[in-house]
């Protein structure tokens, strides 16, 4: 029995229910010391000197480091090299570290660092990217401010746009969205007497911790090991964040020659640490009588922050999304990643595609009843099917279903746009697309390498490059190890990952692990099989083909062995049964100028249904149920796909209706606590129906394709479009909270908070 | 000192995690003569001559066991840091309220915050231990 698509038990359940499982600040390092951070307290200015005295008085202070302490090059590079380890001189945004103390307990260190005054000459900041951008005077990044533009122009919009019936145009605003993990950042820097350095810790890449570190400490690769910890939650939080964090438990540790751990307290976790991108888009969209559409202009502006970290990559995803999952000739997309006096955004489950398809998603039940249409026959005179052409022009050769998940969520919940309803309640629909792994924007990182070993007594331990985040990762790659050996799950176990292990596997982003680690792992264990299935034909008296290896056992249609006794027999041959894989994305492609390219490998495709009820009085929404369909090419584990649709929906629902952290005009983050930055609760919780739909990929693990981001990306404009159905206003900046409804309502025009014109063709 | 850190640092029971420091999010619930309570808030002196249950100890009482145990069947850890707090915020429930209704675990489980899950596979753990609760009991 295949142990592919079962519900298998997580690996690591059992002891996570014990609390056990090593957490980074679990561990204690004999003469470990504790450090903390000193950060800007002025969202731009120039340093002119710090007062650290009364800090270094302080009972078990060990030491204060600044830029002029790093041994190799103030630099965490990410994708542009803009971003330094320490400020020096120059300080871009509240909260940037300038300075390091380390002390002998965690309070002293954070008392200390509270006691180091950074004395500024304060500068007036940028907070508005529409500000920032082409800005006359002030300079934050070459010449205008822009990390990156990127661009789309396909067909003649302007003509395509005089021959619509119906054009909608509106502009949509989001802000930032606090990943809230509930773990904090945390390292530890354990340095070696012969020079090398040990990095433990709280991450998504632990590939990206070893390139900062070896830049901030001019060491090579091979002297800096990077292992990760049992990491609480990240959702793209960990994916650079913690390339800065490490440096700055490194620096110490390498300085003083003690190991030092960092944890992040919460409020500076949440004021410090990267967001998803504000955004905002000016959306015209254009169809015609016959409900197709036709012409798109887009302009998809995003708030970078200080430093460029992930914009331009951000900023690629979300702009090959930025027609939706829509057949459409005639195309403008200009985007634009901003640089301003904040916190840098980075990334966050959906990376650049939620802002975009809260618009595209919006605008498309707005184009639906203008023309007379409902928003689900709208959605399927338009969505992409199998031999479409993308906005990109990239050709949809296999594996999409999004029609079928938009079939099962009509059958599942029975839903009839046309029907009458409860008072007050109101269904909303979404259609989307996420492109699986790091596409055309990062093909020079798609590839990974793993290792398997089978011992003597069966026993098999694998090493990937990707990390467990929550996610279930090593379930399902453990899965996938069983099957392609032939053993029982529960004989193989995954070891931490570790960047000794295997060559630079790339990040643990984009729901790559599945597809990536999942293809390597399949190429080094086909190698163990063969050795297996070679031995077994010798003992069984038969054909190699005429084999299957199943739950321990060799078998063929007439005898079966313990594989046990297969591997014995190997072993005294001294066959190897241990092997390497490497796995490289198939090639994608992009054009700067057009905007076309086969921009990622594959697409997995999600339909949501939001069912709402909206209080007049009050403006509050209850969510009351949410089905979301997903095709995932293959469900190696449908408990935890469920899970990821699941838990991406409510922050999904979070996104729509409650999370948002405001700015004041000195560039402060306002709400800066669990208490103040409202995430959902279970209280808040819908009843969320998922539904897994699987459309193999050809080139993925059993047919698998990546999705863990995907819950999260079609929940608001479902739910905006939801309550549009139920009370008749539409709310173009998220969140969508209960005083913009209300006033909404109130506003006897029923005029929209944010301008919008919608105009027939005249 | 705080309870929190009595535990992790004096104690080394390093199960009871630290979220926020702040009593916002539940994630260093312990229970105190059986209530729920956030270790972060509380000062050391405060819990003389109370009994205190960690997840260290879950395994020796009835509910939390039986919590650890249908967590993991059903899927309700995913990252595992706000796993602790919320089993004992459950048994807290399960030890006053026997079959709870989901509306009422929603409320009761309110403070513990998650972020991985969507609360969806927690409520239908608890709900499972209830049940298992509820049928094992000697007739």
């Amino acid at each position: 029995m295949s142990v592919i698509g079962k519900r298998a038990v997580r690996r690591e359940a059992q002891v996570r229910a014990d609390g056990a499982g090593l957490f980074t600040d679990d561990m204690k390092i004999h003469g470990m010391l504790h450090a903390a951070v000193v950060r800007s307290p002025v969202a731009r200015g120039e340093i002119i000197r710090l007062e650290s005295r009364s800090a270094s008085r302080l009972a078990g202070f060990e030491g204060l480091f600044t830029y002029k302490n790093i041994p190799g090059r103030n630099s965490v590079p990410i994708v542009i090299d803009d971003q330094p380890c320490l400020a020096a001189g120059r300080v871009n945004y509240i909260g940037e570290p300038v300075a390091i103390v380390v002390a002998q307990s965690r309070e002293t260190a954070r008392k200390a660092a509270g006691m180091v005054t950074v004395v500024c000459r304060e500068l007036p900041p940028l907070l508005d990217p529409l500000t920032a951008r082409n800005h006359r005077k002030i300079r934050l990044y070459g010449d205008d401010n822009i990390f990156k533009h990127m661009k789309i122009r396909r067909g003649d919009v302007d003509s395509a746009f005089r021959l619509c019936d119906v054009i909608i145009e509106n502009e949509y605003r989001t802000p930032f969205q606090e990943h809230a993990y509930i773990e904090p950042q945390a390292m530890i820097a354990v340095p070696n007497p012969d020079g090398t350095i040990d990095i433990s810790g709280s991450m998504q890449c632990p590939f990206y911790v070893r390139k900062a570190v070896t830049t901030v400490l001019g060491l090579k690769d091979s002297a800096v090991r990077v292992v990760q910890c049992a990491t609480g939650g990240a959702f793209g939080g960990k994916e650079d964040v913690p390339s800065l964090v490490a440096c700055q438990a490194a620096l110490g540790a390498w300085l003083l020659k003690r190991p030092v751990k960092i944890v992040y307290d919460r409020t500076e976790d949440m004021i410090c640490t990267s967001k998803r991108h504000p955004s905002v888009v000016r959306y015209k969209s254009g169809a015609s009588s016959d409900g197709i559409l036709r012409a798109v202009e887009v302009e998809y502006i995003i708030d970078g922050g200080a430093y460029a970290t992930l914009s331009a990559v951000v900023l690629f995803r979300g702009t090959v999304h930025s027609v939706g999952p829509y057949r459409c000739e005639n195309i403008k997309v200009d985007s634009y990643a901003v640089a301003t006096n904040k916190v840098p955004a980075g990334a966050f489950r959906g990376f650049g595609s939620p802002q975009i398809l809260f618009a595209v998603e919006s605008q498309m039940d707005q184009l639906a009843e203008k023309l007379g249409l409902d928003p689900l026959e709208f959605r399927r005179r338009n969505i992409l099917k199998r031999n479409d052409v993308t906005a990109t022009g990239q050709k949809l050769q296999y594996s999409v279903g999004l029609e079928d998940t938009l079939d099962r969520v009509i059958r599942v919940s029975g839903w009839n746009p046309r029907s009458d309803r409860e008072k007050d309640t109101g269904f909303g629909l979404s259609t989307i697309f996420y492109g699986v792994g790091l596409g055309a924007g990062g093909k020079h990182l798609a590839r990974t390498g793993a290792n398997v070993i089978m011992n003597a007594d069966g026993s098999v331990t694998f090493s990937v490059g990707t990390t467990e985040i929550g996610q279930g990762m090593v379930t399902v790659l453990s899965q996938i190890v069983a099957d392609r050996l032939g053993v029982p799950l529960d004989w193989v176990t995954m070891i931490p990952t570790d960047t000794s292990r295997v060559p630079d596997s790339g990040p643990t982003v984009a729901s790559r692990s599945t597809t990536m680690s999942g293809n390597a792992l399949l190429d080094a264990c086909t190698k163990i099989r063969t050795q297996l299935i070679d031995e077994a034909s010798l003992i069984l008296g038969c054909r190699p083909d005429q084999i299957i290896l199943d739950d321990g056992f060799a078998r063929t249609e007439t005898k079966s062995i313990p594989l046990l006794e297969v591997i014995k027999a190997c072993t005294a041959k001294r066959r190897c049964l241990a092997a390497e894989g490497w796995h490289v994305s198939p090639p994608t492609s992009w054009d700067d100028e057009t905007g076309r390219g086969d921009a990622y490998v594959v697409y997995s495709w999600a339909t949501n249904l939001a069912l709402v009820k909206v209080d007049r009085e009050t403006g509050e929404v209850d969510v009351r149920k949410i089905w979301a369909a997903h095709d995932i090419g293959k469900a190696v584990n449908p408990a935890l796909a469920e899970g990821q649709i699941e838990g991406g929906t409510l922050q999904g629902l979070g996104y729509a209706l409650m999370e948002e952290m405001a700015v004041d005009s000195k560039g402060k983050l306002l709400n800066t606590e669990f208490s103040t930055y409202i995430l959902p609760t279970a209280a808040d919780q819908p009843d969320i129906v998922p539904e897994i739909v699987e459309h193999a990929y050809p080139d993925g693990p059993y047919g698998a394709k990546g999705f863990g981001e995907q819950p999260l990306m079609g929940i608001a404009p479902a739910i905006a479009n939801a309550i549009y159905d139920a009370v008749g206003v539409r709310i173009r900046d998220l969140p969508i909270t209960p005083e913009k409804i209300w006033r909404a309502l109130k506003d006897t025009n029923h005029k929209d908070r944010i301008s919008g014109r919608d105009r027939a063709h005249s | 000192m705080r309870l929190i850190d009595l535990l992790r640092e004096k104690l080394e029971l390093t199960g009871t995690k630290e979220g926020c420091g702040k009593g916002e999010c539940g994630a260093c619930t312990v229970l105190i003569d059986n209530q729920a309570v956030c270790s972060c808030l509380i000062l050391c002196a405060q819990v003389a001559g109370r009994s205190i249950v960690t997840i260290e100890g879950a395994e020796k009482m009835r509910e939390t066991a039986l919590l650890q145990q249908t967590f993991a069947e059903t899927g309700a850890i995913q990252c595992g840091f706000c796993t602790p707090g919320m089993i004992l915020s459950a048994a807290a429930l399960l030890k006053t309220v026997r079959r709870p209704t989901r509306a009422q675990i929603k409320k009761h489980i309110a403070g513990n915050l998650c972020r991985c899950t969507g609360y969806t596979k927690i409520l239908d753990a608890v709900e499972a231990a209830a049940l298992k609760l509820e049928t094992a009991k000697p007739k």
